[in-house]
């Protein structure tokens, strides 16, 4: 799926991120880094806590007051977003780079009609200039996001919430930006609305041949929309890989954990096998491996040091003992759909 | 009722007639699967909310949040309630614990100690005598999970005030008593050293472990009935498994029966012997859990499983192919809830009544006229 010859819309490089608190500075992100291509999807998961949603916010320079960059490098298209003034950043957000909030079908304001908070946006950054071309484009949005365009003079109480969440990726789709973070923008859905949204998502982001950067808890999902994948655990990528290939052969104890203690609705009933313990305090984390406390592999050299990353092709994974690769007939087989 | 599906309407039009009209004692969905005496039997439970809000009118419209729900609870049995949100799981959940009053309905209890002015210990009790005077005494055999453990606890109370404050409530024990039933199931729902939780307040623990202080709270004056609704929906990955394997742990140690209230099938078919499957007030289909995966017959069941994503990138799943959005069920036509959406709808269908709920192998129940 990862074809080399395409150009990178981005590059992160060694990036990290402090908070301060009143119990002292939070370890959020820590030397975190990826590239991206174009038209290709990475999905980013994790516990809650893990960083995810912290990193997706760097990207965007949209960071709390107590928030502290202690250094990286987010490039995109070869500009480091993170040396730009706020003045020229608001040149990128949106325009290069668009992001689909959590609960973002909140976020449409209540007594504007849906369509016109579109043209807002489209106006504000200097798209269309006409309002019968910013309106010609919104209907060409809505029917890629599968609205209906006639329901672009509605209000946003008129719509459902799965309709809502449409005319929000519509909105970050509106000044065809090269990236779009999409942070858990199906979780307040119902899976038969998530189902069709994804599928939307999906085809648009080929269609555009636009990066995208998928963040979520639910591994399923993940599973369903990304070229590649990382996982993140107290702050840091601790693998990262082909969708396929981290899913067939996990090389972190962590991701195999992650993906056993998930229950599936198809195939035979498997065990859940459960993660013990809690992900650590990011004021004081552990020396090491930060996951050793829970993983049931850990000797002294994790309790010490911070793994090197073991590569497998480009496949890889920051673990002192990396999960063996299975044979290739010991593929988990595939389950039987109920017809 | 196991009726063939000729094709001609008219035909299925009489045996439909024939069959609802016939007083022979046919099987029920609110008979358990085994046939024992049901702990909670539920018949024909319906809830209807006035959206009308004009003071000095009478409420002009209803949602009909539940609508005509039968079903029935064996002793140490989980039945999972699956639905997607607005579907009327949490009503029926509510009415079942007598946070909500029915409209009409019966809900009868079968606890092995209820000592009403209604019925002596072991009888049948039906709900709707349960008064004000007895509930304090059937509050201790039917008890309710919430789902958000971050809004269901008082953050000003102790890890120990909330949990004790049932024993409290009920008058049991003594203080020191309280103390040491409170540390027991403290160490039972997996938080220890519990001494060192007992002093503690919400905020100083993290979303399981408050979940399982919620567990304790629920379960520390021994129900035999529990309703948890979305136990662990706002949980992590990790936590959700401990917690869902102690819910079951602590069933089958305390024989306790739930009612599983979740939106998620995968979470259902850990925890449930049976899902019975909402949508839009009504029950559509109920079988054994494993039959159901394998088997669904509602044309709605169908488009549920199908869409939950596959953690397995090489997995085709078929998508779902029904229509429309899920809409409220405010004064809905008689004919079937699910006709707007259907992917199998016949006119068959959009002339006749909600179909009802027939036995189409053992234990497989299903409300559809095309299955």
């Amino acid at each position: 799926m990862t074809t080399s010859t395409n150009a990178l819309v981005l590059e992160v490089i060694d990036l990290s991120l402090r908070y301060q608190t009143r119990q002292g500075e939070v370890q959020a992100v820590e030397g975190v880094s990826f590239n991206l291509e174009q038209g290709q999807s990475l999905g980013l998961v994790g516990e809650s806590g893990c960083g995810k949603t912290s990193v997706a916010n760097c990207l965007m320079r949209l960071l709390p007051e107590n928030a502290r960059l202690a250094g990286g490098q987010v490039r995109l298209g070869g500009t480091d977003l993170l040396s730009l003034s706020d003045e020229e950043m608001r040149g990128y957000r949106w325009r290069r780079i668009a992001m689909v909030f959590q609960a973002a079908m909140n976020s449409l304001d209540p007594v504007h009609r849906v369509g016109h908070q579109i043209i807002e946006a489209i106006e504000a950054h200097g798209m269309e200039t006409t309002m019968a071309d910013a309106r010609e484009r919104v209907a060409r949005l809505f029917r890629m996001v599968g609205l209906d365009p006639q329901l672009m003079d509605r209000y946003p109480h008129e719509f459902s919430g799965g309709m809502r969440q449409r005319a929000v990726i519509a909105m970050a789709l509106s000044c065809d930006p090269d990236l779009i973070i999409a942070d858990e923008p199906t979780t307040a859905l119902d899976v038969i609305v998530q189902d069709r949204i994804l599928r939307e998502l999906k085809v648009v982001q080929q269609e555009l041949r636009m990066g995208m950067i998928y963040i979520s808890h639910d591994i399923g999902v993940v599973a369903e929309v990304t070229d590649r994948i990382g996982v993140m655990y107290a702050g840091r990528l601790v693998e990262l890989g082909d969708t396929a290939d981290v899913f067939r052969s996990p090389m972190h104890p962590y991701t195999a954990a992650l993906m056993s203690s998930f229950p599936s609705v198809h195939g035979e009933r498997l065990p859940l096998v459960g993660l013990a313990g809690e992900p650590p305090n990011l004021i004081d984390p552990p020396a090491g491996c930060p996951f050793h406390p829970r993983c049931q592999y850990a000797d002294e050299i994790c309790r010490t040091e911070f793994p090197d990353r073991s590569m497998r092709g480009d496949h890889w994974a920051a673990c002192w003992h990396p999960l063996e690769a299975p044979p290739l007939s010991e593929n988990r087989q595939k389950q039987d759909l109920p017809d | 009722m196991c009726s063939p599906n000729p094709e001609n309407p008219e035909i299925r039009q009489i045996l439909l007639l024939m069959t609802s009209t016939m007083q022979t004692p046919v099987a029920t969905p609110n008979q358990t699967h085994a046939g024992q005496d049901a702990l909670v039997a539920v018949s024909g439970l319906t809830k209807r909310f006035p959206v009308s809000k004009n003071l000095f009118r009478q409420p002009s419209s209803f949602i009909h949040a539940v609508d005509d729900v039968s079903f029935a609870l064996a002793p140490g049995e989980s039945l999972g309630l699956v639905g997607e949100s607005g579907c009327g799981k949490t009503t029926v959940g509510k009415l079942l614990v007598k946070l909500l009053e029915p409209t009409s309905g019966q809900i009868r209890f079968r606890f092995p100690s209820l000592d009403t002015t209604a019925g002596g210990s072991g009888d049948p009790v039906d709900a709707s005598e349960i008064r004000s005077a007895d509930l304090r005494a059937f509050r201790r055999q039917a008890q309710m999970i919430f789902q958000d453990p971050y809004e269901s606890m008082n953050p000003r109370r102790t890890i120990y005030d909330t949990i004790a404050e049932p024993l409290a409530v009920q008058g049991i024990g003594s203080l020191m008593d309280r103390v040491d039933r409170v540390t027991e199931i403290l160490t039972q729902v997996g938080l220890t050293p519990a001494s060192s939780f007992l002093f503690r307040h919400p905020h100083e623990l993290s979303g399981g472990q408050r979940q399982r202080v919620a567990i304790a709270r629920a379960l520390v004056i021994g129900p035999s009935f529990v309703v948890a609704d979305e136990p662990t929906s706002m949980l992590d990955v990790s936590s959700r498994t401990g917690i869902m394997s102690l819910m079951q742990d602590l069933a089958q140690q305390l024989g306790i029966s739930y009612l599983y209230i979740t939106h998620d099938l995968a979470v259902a078919r850990y925890m449930c012997h049976r899902i019975a499957v909402m949508y839009l007030g009504k029950i559509v289909e109920m079988a054994e859990t494993e039959e159901l995966l394998r088997n669904p017959l509602h044309p709605y069941t169908r488009a549920l499983l199908s869409a939950v994503p596959v953690p397995d990138p090489a997995y085709r799943r078929d998508h779902p192919d029904i229509r429309g959005d899920l809409t409220l069920p405010i004064d809905p036509p008689a004919r079937c809830r699910f006709y707007d959406r259907c992917p199998v709808a016949t006119d068959f269908c959009e002339g006749n009544p909600h179909p009802p709920m027939e036995e189409q192998s053992p234990g497989h129940w299903v409300a559809c006229y095309e299955a």
